[in-house]
């Protein structure tokens, strides 16, 4: 299995990484390397088999449906680059 | 030799009872040790106005005669995976520079209400990917433990947790806290020459743990004798209604399990772990913990986990796709730098470009792509199906068997800078590990000998899932057998 540079690009776009040509091969044939890893599964059959997804016996709890917390704005907004009158600040979307 | 920093967490809890020193003057140990050997580059942000503030109270606590907690004015490095409020919380990322949680991990919650004393945030690799801790923005941590025929040639500590691992072997904490996703605590404790457990799936909360791979990631613990992590562990685990897969079980008196007594037990030893090409001493240490426990009363049966071979593979789906899951979140907007673009998406892209090093790029980006639109199911669905198969292999085994011994690790310490052009070969450190951590079971790492070089090597105890005090209790009997006595040269 080889990922050509055209996928890396893609898979970059879907995870919002900008990478420029030269990093992308770079990155292709270790992707490459680490696809061709992870693809000895296909040897195992596993056609009766539940895929696991949580390895604890315990049930998701339901909580009481009322409010837990709040009053906390100043608190979320504390950690970013730009916060203005209560709200996030980002670059313009809407023209 | 700095007496205060030699003792072990249990003789530090006796001499304050005796009132033979006080926590400040133990964490003043401590302090002074962090300065001595800060070229270990073990911490990245030092704390030590919080830890004498924190001794202080606690001193003044013991004073009073009041309940007290079970660390009661025992100072403890935090991996800075663990949000600590208003201290800088980086996963050892760029991406985190200069965030400063508004709030307080559960786990160091339960620690300070326990009396610990935080000396500082610990190094790791870069959100927890990695087994060296050469991924890490801020540099690497050097591990205390030298080779004899080559003195001047750093060692990884091992990773993630290579920070909290270097300080505890170093004597700059008395205990850590560490993460462990595929062997983050076990295979780092081996390293460096002292115990680490890592509990079971679900034992300790994970709120405000810096999310890696949400379904594997657990918090646990090094310390320098396994009787000093079930204390630690006592302190930090717990039901915890704001993570929705924390456990609403007791939490047992570990340290009682450590009772030296495992006659009528049997230990299983899978023979799918005999891997081609492991280390002449490291299969002679295995062969030796297998008659140590022979020499205590225990029965030692051979188990087959037949689903071994693929533990890697399949964790090198789950862990990356989780990954690129949880680390959508970091986008510049709510915390750390930010790339100064007009455009949204130039905004996104390039400040997730810059504040991710190459291993999590490397991570996301295989993670993206195995949970892409036609690649789901032939990936992601068919590891969680392989991953039940590793599960039910654990537990045919402990039909038969109480609890299984395996080596940690499959080399000792390695150079800083080795294995790092090849991510499959760094992938392979952590082969004994990660089974374990796919099938959510207890897992501890302690010290049992040396290789030809002086360097530490680990034996590990895997137990059935809630069973950490049969993890305890065995591997509190080969510490006993094991006398490992051997200190890194800085100490020395």
């Amino acid at each position: 299995m080889s990922l050509s540079k055209e996928e890396v690009k893609k898979v970059a776009g879907l995870a919002r990484l900008r990478m420029n040509d030269e990093e992308m091969e770079r990155l292709a044939p270790q992707l490459s390397n680490i696809i061709g890893f992870i693809e000895q599964l296909s040897e195992l059959d596993t056609d009766n088999v539940e895929p696991l997804a949580n390895v604890v016996d315990i049930t998701l709890p339901l909580r009481e449906d009322v409010v837990s917390d709040g009053n906390c704005g100043e608190e979320i907004l504390a950690n970013s680059q730009d916060a203005n009158q209560g709200y996030f600040v980002v670059p313009k979307v809407i023209e | 030799m700095n007496t205060l920093t030699n003792l072990t967490i249990d003789k530090a809890l006796d001499g304050l009872k005796n009132k033979e020193f006080t926590s400040v003057e133990l964490t003043q140990a401590h302090i002074d040790m962090m300065e001595k050997h800060n070229n270990l580059y073990a911490y990245i942000t030092e704390t030590p106005e919080i830890a004498l503030k924190q001794a202080k109270a606690s001193d003044e606590k013991r004073g009073t005669g009041n309940e007290i907690g079970i660390l009661e004015g025992i100072p403890l490095a935090i991996k800075d995976l663990f949000c600590t409020y208003d201290v800088q919380t980086t996963a050892s990322s760029r991406i985190l520079e200069g965030f400063k949680p508004k709030y307080e991990s559960t786990v160091t919650t339960n620690l300070f209400n326990n009396g610990a004393v935080m000396l500082g945030k610990t190094n790791m690799d870069e959100f927890a990917m990695g087994s060296s801790t050469t991924t890490s923005y801020y540099g690497n941590t050097i591990n205390p433990w030298r080779r004899k025929d080559d003195l001047n040639q750093d060692l990884v500590p091992g990773g993630s947790s290579g920070g909290s691992a270097s300080a505890v072997s170093a004597q700059l904490c008395m205990g850590a806290t560490g993460t462990d996703t595929g062997g983050s605590i076990r295979q780092p404790a081996s390293f460096c020459g002292i115990s680490g457990i890592k509990p079971t799936y679900g034992r300790c909360s994970r709120w405000g743990v810096i999310a890696f791979a949400s379904s594997l990631d657990q918090p646990g613990c090094f310390a320098r004798s396994v009787k000093d992590n079930a204390l630690i562990l006592q302190a930090m685990a717990g039901h915890d209604p704001k993570d929705s897969t924390s456990a609403n079980k007791p939490v047992p008196n570990f340290a009682a399990a450590i009772d030296g007594n495992i006659k009528g037990k049997t230990i299983g030893v899978p023979k799918e772990y005999r891997v081609d090409g492991m280390p002449e001493e490291i299969l002679k240490l295995w062969e030796q913990g297998i008659e140590w426990l022979h020499d205590a009363g225990a029965k030692t049966v051979e188990v087959s986990l037949p689903h071994t071979h693929y533990a890697l593979a399949t964790y090198y789906i789950i862990a990356p796709a989780e990954c690129s899951s949880n680390l959508a979140r970091y986008d510049g907007v709510r915390y750390g730098p930010r790339a100064d673009e007009s455009d949204l998406l130039d905004m996104y892209e390039i400040t997730r470009a810059q504040g991710f090093g190459d291993e999590v790029k490397r991570r996301i980006m295989i993670g993206t792509y195995v949970l892409s639109s036609g690649y789901y199911d032939a990936y992601y669905i068919k590891a969680q199906k392989v991953r039940r198969l590793i599960l039910q292999d654990f537990l045919k085994a402990f039909e038969t068997c109480d609890a299984l011994i395996t080596p940690t690790a499959p080399s000792a310490a390695f150079a800083i800078g080795e294995n790092e052009n090849d991510p499959i070969k760094m992938y392979l450190n952590d082969v004994f590990t990660v089974p374990a951590s796919l099938a959510g079971l207890p897992g501890m790492s302690l010290p049992a000998g040396v290789d030809p070089q002086g360097l530490p090597l680990g034996l590990q105890v895997i137990g059935r899932p809630w069973d950490e005090e049969t993890v305890f209790k065995v591997a509190g009997v080969i510490e006993n057998l094991a006398n490992f006595t051997a200190r890194p040269q800085i100490l020395l």
